[in-house]
């Protein structure tokens, strides 16, 4: 094996990743505040389109990240204000949300099917980002550095600021929070803005750097990895990033797999391996009972401050 | 209490999902109903768009008589049968279910509706109220095939499927031995993604072709994905089911384009006439069903004239490409020299060709 030829394969792995990454670390937040949000995949959708249609009408994919980052905000803001006013399901809205994302994109996307976009200019220089070894680190859309970039930055504000904690605190106990005066609610709300904008950043990565297209249902399912990644990442932001990169490589395994001619074992076995992989983290994680999980103790549970 | 009503506006939120997948056109109580069942989404710029221009196409030439109704987005599993199901109770009279995986479901809800006439498309079971329809694509692949094999450097192929269904193997088939006859030791790659339609797998697949030496890769799922992948990098492919070229100026050689339209023409109005039958209908290049695209400025003018003898050659019978000898992966003769193999054996072909390497 060439270093070419890894390097090519680390590019794919990075490709695969990166969507997913930001994906799981916005429903991370989301999921640390109590709140389950099911909609992933609309969000992301949404963002794909709102990317997409910005960057048309403006030439300028920057402007086309803030959009996405803008498209999927709103778009979860129509569960929140489900969830959080109005008491509903959260695995039920959810759902509703995805399957309302995935039809409104669509149709948004009728006007812009067919056309394309000017995809981002390399943010380093391209005597680094051309060039045959350093690509590997330099070569790829601001987004990529965006996502690696945010993994700490989450991480640390979770563990480390004030806001992080009162947002950890909502999650674990929710009459507590609001007992001492934190707004449960307000917090929710903002969890849940962050976490679609980082879903839309998310798809829009697919619609504006890996294939500068629209498509409906573009992200293929991609959402619904991240919100298994949430879980086997155990609700923490530094596992996630390993998590992220360990099923971008499983998606990339199978594809190599196929394409060498290596059939030892079937290759619909690959594609499962992601899904499989979630039900057995899913099984340490309870076998090792409260003490090992990092599961918020709300989550999914409405919060009525009336009780 | 809140002035909204947490239950009613649940349910709005699902009735704007709803409405969101069925779409019907035109709406007249007398007129016949023609229903589509869609793979993917019709704006796929693919295999349902594709089928959704041959609907289109009723619609222009019968509009006054018939209406028509299309469902997007069907699975091909047991999930298919309610929806068929539903397209006939809402009455229609003629449904076409456009893609491998209906077959069954197809057949099921045509025993529960006698009087309503299916139309199965790139299937082989029929029934007296079922008929099957399919394209020789693979007559287009052999045009793909030439051209990949006289212009590739490195005489490594990339082929892009979704399921091992007959209509892949034998388009890998027809582009393998097409490829092989201009370079006797051209090899296809075979990555099958268990997806018609995924357009981040799409991509990451050609990147991962690419990087196993694969200077040219063709597709047989929907989406341009691929076609930009190979555009980033300065590489070739072909359109899938539609000219692509406008997502992919540099790397779009030409596509093999499917023009459904005069069959389903034909057929509404054999409905419309009382006339229907079923039938078995494979057409290719000769009925026009099989279009290729205009060639891009990157193919060179020899490689052009081989693609367009094949072309030629289909369209007045004096070529085939699954004439023999024709060996399988392992080795063994398949079709004797000389040979044709017949239409009834290609639509049930299960065996890729030597020089395809494939994990199955």
């Amino acid at each position: 094996m060439s270093p070419d030829f890894i390097i090519a394969a680390l590019m794919t792995v990075v490709g695969l990743t990166t969507p997913i990454l930001l994906a799981g670390l916005g429903e991370l937040v989301v999921e640390k505040a109590g709140v389950l949000n099911l909609g992933v995949e609309g969000m992301m959708l949404m963002g794909a389109i709102s990317g997409f249609a910005v960057t048309v009408f403006t030439f300028n994919p920057w402007l086309g990240v803030l959009g996405a980052a803008a498209g999927g905000a709103a778009s979860s803001m129509l569960f929140a204000v489900l969830v959080l006013q109005l008491n509903s399901n959260q695995v039920a809205t959810g759902l509703a949300l995805s399957i309302f994302g995935t039809g409104l994109s669509s149709l948004i996307g009728v006007s812009f099917t067919g056309r394309i976009v000017i995809p981002f200019t390399s943010v380093f220089p391209d005597a680094l980002a051309k060039h045959p070894l350093f690509e590997v680190i330099f070569g790829y859309s601001p987004i990529v550095y965006f996502a690696l970039f945010m993994v700490p930055a989450v991480g640390w504000f979770l563990k480390s600021t004030r806001a992080g904690l009162i947002l950890r605190a909502v999650g674990e106990n929710d009459h507590s929070a609001h007992s001492i005066g934190y707004s449960v609610i307000g917090v929710r709300y903002a969890a849940i803005a962050f976490g679609g904008a980082m879903a839309g950043i998310g798809g829009a990565y697919f619609s504006m750097v890996i294939t500068p297209m629209w498509a409906e249902k573009m992200t293929a399912g991609r959402g619904w990895i991240a919100l298994a990644l949430v879980v086997f990442a155990g609700w923490r932001s530094g596992r996630l990033l390993v998590s992220a990169y360990f099923f971008g490589i499983l998606m990339a395994l199978e594809l190599y797999a196929k394409a060498s001619g290596f059939s030892v074992v079937p290759s619909q076995f690959w594609a499962a391996m992601p899904y499989l992989m979630t039900v057995v983290a899913l099984t340490f994680i309870s076998a090792r009972g409260n003490a090992g999980s990092n599961a918020p103790a709300c989550l999914g549970k409405p919060f009525l401050p009336s009780n | 209490m809140t002035t909204l009503n947490r239950r009613s506006l649940m349910k709005g939120v699902g009735a704007a999902a709803t409405l969101s997948m069925i779409a019907s056109t035109a709406r007249a109580e007398d007129k016949v109903k023609i229903g589509f069942i869609f793979l993917g989404p019709i704006g796929d710029y693919g295999w349902t768009w594709a089928h959704n221009k041959g609907r289109e196409a009723i619609d222009a030439a019968l509009g006054d008589k018939v209406e028509t109704i299309y469902v997007e987005n069907v699975m091909e599993d047991a999930s298919a049968v309610p929806v068929i199901r539903d397209l006939a109770q809402q009455g229609c009279k003629l449904i076409f279910t456009t893609s491998y995986g209906y077959m069954d479901q197809t057949l099921e809800v045509a025993k529960e509706f006698p009087d309503v006439k299916f139309e199965h498309c790139t299937g082989f079971k029929r029934a007296d109220n079922v008929s099957t329809y399919n394209s020789k694509f693979h007559e287009g692949r052999a045009v793909l095939g030439t051209i990949a094999g006289k212009m590739s450097k490195s005489g490594t192929l990339g082929y892009l499927g979704s399921y091992k269904v007959p209509e892949v193997v034998l388009g890998v088939n027809s582009f393998c031995l097409s490829a092989q006859r201009m370079n006797p030791g051209a090899t296809v790659k075979l990555v099958l993604i268990d997806s018609w339609f995924d357009p981040p797998k799409e991509a990451a697949a050609t990147e991962t072709l690419i990087n196993l030496g694969c200077d040219i890769v063709t597709t047989h799922t929907d989406s341009p994905g691929p076609l930009q992948i190979l555009e980033q990098k300065g590489l070739h492919g072909f359109g899938q089911g539609a000219d692509m070229s406008s997502f992919a100026p540099n790397a779009h050689l030409t596509a093999i384009e499917d023009i459904w339209g005069p069959y389903y023409v034909a057929r509404a109005q054999a409905i419309v006439d009382g006339t229907w039958a079923s039938t078995d209908t494979w057409d290719g290049m000769k009925e026009g069903t099989v279009v290729i695209s205009p060639y891009s400025a990157a193919v060179p003018a020899d490689v052009a004239a081989e693609a367009d003898k094949v072309q030629a050659g289909y369209k007045d019978g004096s070529f085939d490409i699954f004439t023999g000898p024709i060996y399988d992966q392992d080795g063994t003769l398949r079709v004797k020299e000389g040979e044709v193999m017949s239409l009834a054996d290609l639509a049930v072909i299960d065996w890729f060709v030597k020089g395809v390497e494939s994990a199955s």
